[in-house]
């Protein structure tokens, strides 16, 4: 009680700070707890079990994404595979964000809206889409089966198919996140640049793409990052096609080859991890991580 | 400085190309959906048949995501929001760190973190909660991490100690102060948690039980083994789930989209 009496002659922000600590770890304990045993220790686990050999701990399974050809290849192609997707998507996603941001037309809103709709589908959703639009009763094929008597574009289920699905995913993504940095951009740099007499293809090089490549960047390396760990929408499409998320899938569930799957998701999580800290560290986003 | 109003014809075809690729799909499988037969014409034979079809099949799965997406709501209020204003709040040695620990699901793919869970918990596996756990891990950081960045732009130090010096305590303050300014945040975490936990699938696939099927898995099913017309009822059942949420979510404002990765 003596405590109490004493603490109450102190001032205000002196008692705010008495008691602030343990208050603190209480408030952060549940999700300390959820994080630790849920989040950590798997993960831990299967960094662990990736290094687990016959011999004894050892690199050889991380080796082996790089050293193996089957491993190598769904390397390969997960890489390729996401920088042709984000090479396309981010020309067709910057295109789209000049235009929202710096026209005004009938329906923008509305317009804008549909364009961000997909943002929230699951990837398995994603790759229904594609199913309707290029599967082999879907609707181009069926068109193109009228009007020249052949189903052309049936590629749903093909690399082609998977590459149309992962714009698909990727294209909303981009262009949210660079309308926002088009719209924060000065418009009088190009202005000035125009009067100087500098032609349009000039301004758009030397002027326009240096001044938001930060985004361009950040949102490179987000494209790159959501392709890379994408499993859903190729699970749906092109279950024999060698991406790295496949084969740690079939690796786990068909091979039992536990170790090897484990070191690959490994180095999947790896890699977004890094993309996405490059995302974080160019863009405009909240930047939680230098808070 | 001009405002340009007419843009290039170009621009408007490239753009109205790209939202007829994103949601004529979408259009079609709704439409689809009450199809006798989807090939020979989308509009004629209308039907109920499909919708029936899932509901005989698959309400469970409908049932169970709904059931663990208000859960992972519910959690993740209880567990978030406090943790969230403890972050931006408090200094502590190793805070960073630990944000960054806790913002960490959000940056892994989901294939390896069930890689990782289905190895260190298997023992729980078939248990109601096994999915649940899942979700919510994937989930939390999307609360924290709004409440937190709303909290920071705020300075609540002011008002609380204003409403300290009056006599009110840490409970008061916290309910009374604290959560109403932010309840807009909390709103869209919670909303974004709903979303994410309703459409997760890629590590569901992984901890799922045939007891506990969730909406997607019985989504892929629907898609691999069973008619194009099954498959677009029941996409269009998620979709009436999903819309009223994302409309809410764009609403708000307050969550940032771009960063969901749940494909």
């Amino acid at each position: 009680m003596s405590t109490k009496v004493a603490l109450g002659s102190l001032p205000v922000t002196f008692r705010f700070r008495s008691r602030s600590r343990l208050l603190g770890i209480l408030l952060l304990l549940p999700l300390a707890l959820v994080t630790a045993f849920f989040f950590v220790y798997p993960m831990l686990f299967l960094l662990w079990r990736g290094l687990h050999t016959a011999e004894g701990l050892s690199l050889r399974h991380y080796l082996a994404i790089l050293s193996d050809a089957r491993y190598r290849q769904s390397l390969v192609n997960s890489v390729t595979l996401s920088a042709v997707v984000t090479v396309a998507s981010m020309v067709l996603s910057t295109t789209l964000a000049f235009f929202f941001a710096r026209y005004d037309f009938p329906g923008k809103r509305l317009f804008k809206a549909l364009l961000t709709f997909p943002l929230s589908f699951p990837g398995v959703v994603v790759g229904f889409m594609i199913i309707i639009l290029f599967g082999r009763t879907g609707v181009i094929p069926m068109v193109a089966m009228r009007i020249v008597g052949r189903p052309l574009f049936n590629i749903a289920y093909t690399l082609a198919g998977l590459f149309v699905a992962y714009l698909y995913f990727e294209i909303p993504r981009v262009t949210l996140t660079m309308i926002a940095s088009v719209q924060k951009m000065d418009r009088r740099l190009e202005e000035a640049s125009r009067s100087l007499g500098a032609a349009g293809f000039q301004t758009l090089i030397y002027v326009t793409l240096p001044a938001i490549w930060p985004a361009l960047i950040s949102a490179s390396a987000l494209a790159f990052a959501t392709s890379m760990g994408a499993f859903g929408t190729a699970f749906t499409l092109a279950q024999n096609f060698n991406i790295l998320p496949m084969l740690i899938y079939t690796e786990y569930t068909m091979s039992f080859n536990i170790e090897m799957a484990s070191a690959m998701a490994v180095f999947l999580g790896a890699i977004t991890l890094a993309l996405l800290a490059v995302y974080r560290s160019w863009g405009q986003g909240r930047g939680r991580s230098s808070a | 400085m001009r405002s340009r109003r007419g843009a290039p014809v170009l621009l408007y075809v490239v753009a109205v190309a790209t939202v007829a690729f994103l949601i004529v799909p979408v259009i079609i499988s709704v439409l689809g959906s009450f199809a006798g037969a989807w090939h020979r014409s989308l509009v004629g034979d209308f039907t109920l048949e499909w919708y029936k079809y899932v509901f005989d099949n698959y309400s469970r799965t409908i049932g169970i995501s709904l059931l663990i997406g208000f859960l992972c709501m519910g959690i993740g209020i209880l567990i978030g929001v406090p943790a969230a204003y403890a972050f931006a709040k408090y200094d502590f040695p190793g805070k960073t760190l630990f944000e960054q620990i806790v913002a960490l699901p959000m940056a892994i793919p989901g294939i390896a973190l069930a890689v990782a869970i289905i190895q260190t918990h298997s023992h729980i596996r078939g248990n109601w909660y096994f999915v649940l756990l899942g979700h919510l891990v994937v989930t939390l950081p999307y609360m924290v991490d709004t409440v937190t960045a709303t909290l920071r732009g705020l300075n609540m130090q002011v008002y609380e100690e204003s409403a300290a010096s009056l006599g009110a305590s840490w409970w008061q303050r916290f309910i009374h102060v604290v959560v109403p300014n932010i309840r807009q945040a909390i709103i869209s975490g919670a909303l974004m948690i709903f979303t994410i936990s309703l459409g997760e699938f890629n590590m569901t696939l992984f901890l799922y039980t045939p007891m506990y099927m969730t909406l997607p898995i019985g989504l892929y099913e629907s898609y691999a083994s069973l008619r194009l017309e099954i498959g677009s009822a029941y996409t269009s059942i998620f979709l009436v789930l999903i819309i009223p949420v994302l409309l809410a979510i764009q609403y708000l404002g307050a969550a940032d989209e771009s960063e969901l990765k749940n494909i």
